[in-house]
């Protein structure tokens, strides 16, 4: 039985989470994770939420890739935060998934409204 | 490129990866704490809103433990992991740890050892550029086969030849040095001037051979070889442009080559040159008549040329000089090998079963050392039932057990690297002559990584045994039952570790019994003369006695002689100018008198030719099977004579008596020479000589019956002489040398060698290979009687409480005594049995390197069946009789 706070929230597509990240950080420069999982969350109105912590081992994956570069900063707060960038090879990985995404999407649409 | 640099980022992570867990902590800690500020902010309870913080984000440790495994480290720190284990448990037995990796070593050392030797001789190449492209190229006769070719043809191959970008002549030659204080004899080669070019060796000093210096007229040019420039010279930079007097010419010093230069190729043995000059130049006979065959050529390839091409190509030369010669080169061919091959024609084999011999030892080391662990992982099966009980899945035990075993062989690997490098130094400067390119054995990267591997692969397959066997435990059995068992089915194991190294022992030491018969049966045979107390040397005439008018040289010739005779304690004396047992071949071609003329020389028959003096057979002692031997009085006045062997007459007159026939040898003599005796037939090519060896016709004359022209060229420049002597004939060098200086201050004594040497020389590589043989099979038979020992004692113990209620119940000593030896008895017959029925289908394979003995040798069989069987008895005995002293009380207590 799945906790009802999870309930009225849909899960993100798996693949998508890289998509997300790399625009988000392609519209806003620097972030740090918390502030990424926000902006995701805004964007989405809400309705695509990610398991907060998922961001993490994702991020990795991309920092792996090269996709992204992570330095320590401080925050408003003055806090120590570590902060995302996208590099080169991310905003080109980003032009590679957004493309990719729409594909799916678009056979995914074009079989629904087959039927 | 991206790949490089994920590869690098992944190791950067690696490096830091405390800093990395702490900064992710860091990272996810901040991201709880401000959202469990928003949450406080929203009117949320303290408590709550950490709640749901923490409920929002997930299960943070499998969220770390993902991001952590995301870079792919996971295996790696396992294996640390592993390893840190393995290591304190090594280090907590250090009584096993130091028997499994003394006894690996033992293996693995033996195993690098002999691959660095096989890996310096077989698989390297040559130290040449290209040396694929390099060939040797023979003459080959019909009747005779593969042989050296006479200049003159080796001319017409360069100008002929369309596949080779060159092509080069070598010859060995003496010289005598004088004019450096004492007169000496110098080792000599003469090479065209392409020679060193073509190996691409390049001169430490000077130049090389110009072709001006490689023609006949030529300014006289020599090159030093490195080592006689440093003895002789001490390596003095001046010596370019200074005169070296060789057989009274000038020769101008135009070069040096390096010390390490080293070339031996079919006739011209292991013996270094000293000097080089160039071949085109020489005026002597042997190089300028095309009837004579003396030289040997090498050739390097055009690029890209294949074998066969090049072997075409020579066909058609070797027919177009058929034609234009049909006198010499009728039918003749040019035999074209890689280079490499020919340098270690010899030896291939030896190395071959010297190699699978050495991979039985390593295989007996891992039975050991398998048996072992075994025996420990027994000890340790409850560790495993509890790890197991906890939740370890079997593949990462077992991983753990091969981890440590992995360890011990490396451990084992390191050490015998050690014992390799020091034993290979040893083995080779024990035997120095019984191998060729011995400067090329050494440790490269390829045996290191040789070394690796067999560690690696010994560490898996004795690991494999005991890491299978405890990765199927009956956790319940041994929980309850506290590792103790008295079923027999448990021993499986043990039971196959003691019969297969019986059967390894067997199959080794029939092998190295094999190789010693052999080398005990050629010690046994008889050359066809008496090597005892004799030594045979060559003398560097001046060159005065060369160029004197004949009878003055033969005068001289016979002086010499009459002075060695009066050296106190030289019995016999003969002058030696031709072909000399297991030394030097001289070859002539010969037709019988009364029969017709073969159409030309190519299809003449050969026979060894010895000019000897007229005590040889005293020297020698050769047996007078018929007839008489050459005399005193065969000389210039008198009618030309000769003496043949056994072989001979056998082959050319079978029935007929050869006494008063006469032969022609038209090459060197106008007038046939007559027979007037028949003598035993001389092993010359070594003791293992074989009817398919090239000739085996031999027949004995005079020097001094030598026509005038022909006697500088074939007794005066290689002249040499064997002394029979009463005592140790390796004492008499010196005196003779007195002997001969005290006559004539310009002769030189040089190469004195004893008969008895010559021939232990001949056997130097097998002798390499028994030695060697004898060593594995010693080591496996020591190896493997610890082995069955331990493998008993081990069950012996195992046994303890069955063997103390037996004995309780009255059981006899000698009664249980026989049980436990029975089963370790059982064992080891049935090894033997294997071992012999696998080692009558293995020695065949080394059929080339057994000589006088069958490779199924009854003889040898049956001895390494007694002596293993007692051994093994005994082996199983001491542990059996321990067993049985046990005071039954104290077995039934111990539990």
């Amino acid at each position: 039985m799945a906790r009802g706070d999870n309930l009225h929230r849909d899960e993100i597509p798996p693949g998508t989470l890289y998509l997300l990240i790399l625009k988000t950080l392609a519209r806003s420069g620097e972030m740090h994770g918390y502030e990424i999982a926000n902006s995701i969350q805004r964007i989405s109105v809400d309705v695509l939420q990610v398991e907060e912590g998922s961001l993490y081992p994702a991020l990795q994956r991309m920092l792996i890739k090269g996709w992204v570069t992570a330095k320590w900063g401080t925050t408003a707060g003055n806090r120590r935060a570590r902060y995302y960038q996208l590099t080169a090879v991310g905003r080109r990985q980003l032009v590679v998934e957004t493309s990719q995404f729409e594909r799916v999407i678009g056979a995914i649409t074009r079989v629904i409204e087959a039927v | 490129m991206n790949w490089l640099r994920e590869v690098a980022r992944r190791l950067r992570m690696l490096m830091h990866r405390r800093q990395f867990d702490t900064d992710l902590e860091e990272e996810m800690q901040l991201h709880l704490e401000l959202r469990q500020q928003e949450r406080l902010e929203s009117g949320m309870t303290a408590d709550s809103a950490r709640a749901a913080a923490r409920r929002g984000f997930g299960n943070v440790t499998s969220l770390k433990e993902k991001s952590h495994t995301a870079w792919g480290w996971e295996w790696f720190e396992q294996l640390v992991q592993d390893m840190r284990y393995g290591l304190r448990m090594l280090r907590k037995s250090p009584g096993f740890t130091a028997v499994a990796v003394l006894t690996l070593a033992l293996g693995i050392g033996a195993n690098t050892s002999l691959f660095s030797v096989v890996n310096g001789v077989l698989l390297n190449p040559l130290p040449y550029p290209h040396p694929d492209e390099v060939v040797t190229m023979a003459g080959w006769f019909p009747g005779y086969g593969e042989s050296s070719i006479s200049y003159p043809d080796f001319l017409d191959w360069v100008r002929l030849n369309h596949t080779f970008s060159s092509l080069a002549a070598y010859r060995r030659d003496t010289f005598n040095l004088t004019g450096q204080g004492d007169a000496e004899q110098v080792a000599a080669m003469d090479v065209s001037a392409s020679f060193f070019p073509l190996l691409s060796v390049n001169p430490v000093l000077g130049r090389n051979f110009s072709s001006a210096e490689d023609q006949l007229g030529g300014p006289p040019a020599v090159i030093l070889s490195g080592g006689f420039w440093k003895t002789k010279f001490g390596s003095s930079p001046d010596i370019i442009g200074k005169a070296l007097n060789l057989d009274g010419t000038d020769y101008t010093v135009v070069g040096v080559i390096p010390e390490n230069f080293y070339f031996c190729c079919s006739s011209t043995g292991f013996r270094l040159s000293d000097v080089y000059v160039p071949i085109g130049a020489s005026k002597d006979l042997p190089v300028r008549d095309r009837r004579m065959i003396s030289t040997w050529a090498v050739g390097r390839m055009k690029q890209g040329m294949a074998l066969a091409q090049a072997r075409a190509d020579m066909d058609d030369v070797a027919r177009s000089l058929g034609v234009a010669y049909p006198d010499t080169d009728k039918d003749t061919g040019i035999v074209i090998t890689p280079l490499q091959q020919v340098m270690v024609r010899d030896i291939r084999p030896f190395l071959l079963v010297l190699l699978a011999a050495v991979g039985f030892v390593l295989l007996i080391a891992c039975v050991n050392v398998a048996n072992l662990l075994l025996a420990r992982s027994t000890g340790r099966n409850r560790e495993f039932a509890i790890r197991a009980a906890l939740g370890a899945s079997q593949g990462r035990v077992m991983r753990q057990l091969l981890t440590e075993s992995v360890l011990l062989a490396m451990a084992g690997g390191a050490l015998g690297l050690l014992l390799a490098s020091w034993g290979t130094r040893a083995a080779l400067a024990a035997l120095p002559s019984a191998l060729p390119r011995a400067n090329d054995v050494r440790l490269d990267p390829r045996v290191l990584l040789f070394t690796l591997v067999i560690s690696l692969a010994a560490g898996v397959l004795f690991g494999l045994a005991p890491a299978l066997k405890t990765s199927h435990p009956d956790l319940h059995e041994t929980l309850k039952e506290g590792g103790r068992g008295s079923s027999g089915a448990r021993y499986r194991a043990q039971n196959i570790f003691v019969i297969v190294e019986m059967a390894l022992a067997v199959v080794l030491l029939i092998g190295a019994g094999l190789t010693i018969r052999t080398l005990v049966g050629l010690w046994s045979v008889s050359p066809g003369f008496d090597p005892h107390n004799v030594l045979s040397f060559r003398v560097g005439f001046p060159p005065s006695i060369g160029n004197a008018d004949a009878s003055t040289t033969r005068a001289s010739l016979r002086q010499f002689t009459e002075k060695i005779s009066s050296v106190p304690g030289v019995s016999a004396v003969s002058l030696t100018t031709g072909a000399k047992p297991l030394d030097r071949e001289s070859g002539l071609i010969f037709w019988r008198e009364g029969q017709p003329k073969p159409p030309n020389e190519v299809s003449m028959p050969y026979a060894l030719w010895y000019r000897v003096g007229p005590d040889y057979l005293k020297v020698m002692k050769i047996p007078l099977l018929r007839g008489r031997f050459l005399t005193a009085q065969d000389d210039a006045n008198s009618p030309g004579v000769c003496v043949i062997d056994e072989d001979f007459a056998q082959k050319f007159f079978g029935n007929e008596d050869p006494i008063g026939k006469r032969l022609n040898f038209t090459l060197v003599y106008n007038q046939p020479l007559q027979i007037v005796g028949v003598v035993g037939h001389v092993k010359q090519y070594g003791l293992d000589e074989t009817a398919n060896s090239p000739i085996q016709a031999q027949f004995y004359m005079s020097p001094l019956q030598l026509p005038d022209d022909q006697l500088k060229t074939w007794a005066v420049s290689v002249a040499g002489y064997v002394i029979r002597t009463q005592g140790s004939p390796g004492a008499f060098a010196s005196a003779v040398r007195d002997a001969l200086r005290e006559f004539n201050s310009k002769a030189v004594l040089y190469a004195p060698e004893t008969m008895d040497h010559i021939i232990g020389r001949s056997l130097a590589s097998r002798r390499f290979a028994m030695i060697l043989l004898a060593v594995f099979a010693a080591l496996a038979l020591l190896l493997a009687s610890i082995g069955i020992y331990g493998v008993i004692s081990y069950i012996a113990g195992q046994r303890a409480h069955e063997i103390g209620i037996r004995m309780a119940l009255g059981a006899q000593r000698s009664h249980v005594l026989k049980i436990v030896l029975g089963q370790g008895a059982r064992l080891a017959l049935l090894g033997l049995v294997i071992g012999l029925a696998a080692a009558a289908g293995l020695t065949r394979l080394m059929i080339t390197i057994l000589y006088g003995v069958s490779p199924t040798d009854p003889l040898t069989f049956s001895a390494v069946a007694i002596v293993l069987t007692l051994v093994a008895l005994v082996a199983c005995y001491i542990p059996a009789r321990r067993a049985v002293r046990v005071d039954p009380l104290v077995a039934l207590r111990y539990d």
